[in-house]
């Protein structure tokens, strides 16, 4: 199993996970991960912490791709419109943009709960996506 | 001491498909004689960077210096994104409030290719601008559509509204002579557009052109010895970054900011452009006369009229339809066309902007004049955290 991208999620029999870092002197929280100085500005941490990232979360906003994006992007052929949503993970305050699996926009709603996969780009490697609450 | 725009000047913008330099060197030559000076008088030009067309684009003030004729003059060149044009104006003004001289040249030109603006070429993983068309096949418009949907869930937006931007945009385009699109256009036109990005449709989303836009600026007292009556005031120029925690999905980025350790800044990054403007000119939104503000797509006009100021938010429709924001309105947004007459040629759209304010403030601007213009706003926003806005009086 290839990943699209090291170290920004992983996939265990708990299900799929984002990796994200969090501070622990004042608990702000990033993704992608970021090990180096914390991005609050007020805060003077100089090492993040690699933290798994809630799996659940509200859309904040949501759209389409009705024509195939360019590269790098690799477009399946005949090409598929890619779902993309914004999703709330309220308990770290932040919105973590993603791929949606199984959903069209006339499916999703701003406020809807979705949870985090994981699915093929079309060349193979997979990718983090959210989908609806199993 | 304030810093004037002495003259301003542009290439017509369209899909031309020559090279950036030629649409530059045409833009400079045309400022220059609107202001009235000679290319050797110029101590000091800045060239707004583009990214897409090789080693001269990237150090676009000696790429322009040269084209124009080496004068011996000192230059700069800067890249921000969509903010470049802006940032080559602040870097001039900013050398001639320090007294280091009395006149400079500014240039943005580009020359784009067609289709959606794509990352910079290569295997680039390491680079967020490219993985998140790798990851995700998330293009600009995409970002723009998210902020659509948004507006519709929070403010009850519709299609038909954002399609009333591009309608009134097409119309004031129709007027200006420096527009690649020049034909008014009716909503249902571009209801029934393609769609791009649910909810955004082909005609509510600005297209890539060539484009090239200049400004020459002074000293007061240079103005003053050129005899230039009532000149256009360079009062404000922003170009402040976000403030932690930015918690609105900013292009091109995967998430944004936590706000788990320090709640959400009362202004939001938009409206923290224009605050900081407003602080440095003396102004409010009350005493503005027209703003130009970035409608990479129509439903970013109506939170663009928000963020500056305008009208509370959540009522830039209904400005709209009342036809406030409209030539003969009474706070006329985009009176030049805006992107959506205009495209983006990114190093130039800033400084057009500009070309825009001081053509209205000094009653040129013909059958698009808004009348008794005495304060202009234009306002955008790049990438990474770059944002810019100017503010001219009379």
């Amino acid at each position: 199993m290839t990943l699209a991208i090291e170290g920004w999620f992983a996939v265990d029999e708990d299900g799929v996970f984002l990796l994200g870092t969090r501070c622990a002197t004042c608990g702000t929280v990033t993704f992608p991960p970021r090990p180096g100085l914390c991005p609050n500005p007020r805060c003077d941490a100089t090492s993040m912490e690699t933290t798994r990232l809630p799996r659940r979360g509200r859309v904040w906003s949501y759209t389409n791709a009705c024509y195939p994006p360019p590269a790098p992007y690799v477009a399946a052929d005949p090409y598929v419109p890619v779902t993309l949503a914004a999703v709330e993970l309220d308990e770290v305050g932040i919105v973590v943009l993603g791929q949606v699996k199984g959903l069209t926009v006339n499916e999703l709603e701003v406020g809807m709960e979705l949870e985090l996969t994981s699915g093929p780009l079309s060349d193979g490697p997979l990718v983090w996506m959210w989908e609806r609450v199993s | 001491m304030s810093v004037v725009v002495l003259g301003v000047g542009m290439h017509p913008w369209g899909k031309w498909g020559r090279p950036f330099l030629e649409y530059g060197v045409a833009a400079a030559r045309a400022a220059l004689r609107d202001a009235g000076v000679a290319w050797t008088d110029v101590e000091f030009v800045v060239g707004a960077d583009t990214i897409r067309n090789g080693y001269p684009g990237f150090v676009a003030g000696a790429s322009y210096a040269q084209a124009l004729g080496w004068s011996g003059a000192r230059i700069a060149s800067c890249y921000a994104a969509c903010a470049s044009g802006a940032q080559a104006v602040d870097i001039a003004r900013t050398r001639i409030l320090a007294g280091l001289c009395d006149v400079a040249l500014v240039v943005g030109a580009d020359s784009t290719p067609k289709g959606f603006f794509k990352p910079v070429g290569g295997d680039r993983p390491d680079d967020p601008d490219w993985l998140r068309f790798r990851l995700l096949g998330a293009t600009n418009p995409a970002y723009f559509a998210l902020y659509a949907r948004r507006r519709m869930a929070v403010y009850g937006s519709t299609p038909a509204d954002f399609a009333a931007v591009k309608v009134k945009n097409s119309r004031a385009g129709s007027l200006n002579p420096m527009a690649r699109y020049r034909k008014p256009v009716t909503a249902e036109e571009v209801l029934a557009s393609p769609l791009v990005a649910d909810p955004l449709r082909l005609m509510d989303i600005c297209a890539t052109s060539d484009g090239g836009a200049a400004v020459v600026l002074a000293s007061e007292s240079f103005a003053r010895r050129r005899g230039s009556r009532a000149p256009v005031r360079l009062a404000a120029v922003s170009t402040v970054t976000p403030t932690f925690p930015s918690t609105i999905l900013e292009l091109p980025n995967f998430a944004t900011d936590s706000c788990a350790a320090v709640p959400a800044p009362e202004r939001p990054f938009r409206a923290a452009i224009a605050h900081a403007a407003y602080e440095e000119a003396g102004v409010g939104p009350e005493d503005v006369s027209l703003a130009e503000v970035y409608d990479l797509s129509t439903a970013l006009e109506l939170d663009w009229m928000e963020d500056v100021g305008l009208c509370p938010p959540g009522e830039a429709a209904k400005l709209l339809h009342d036809g406030e924001t409209g030539l003969g309105g009474r706070i006329p947004v985009n009176p030049s066309g805006g992107l959506a007459s205009f495209g983006e040629a990114i190093p130039a759209q800033a400084i057009a902007q500009l070309c825009e304010l001081t053509a209205q403030l000094r009653g040129e601007a013909g059958e698009r004049q808004v009348p008794a213009a005495r304060v202009g706003l234009a306002a955008n926003q790049g990438l990474f955290g770059h944002g810019s806005a100017l503010i001219v009086t009379t």
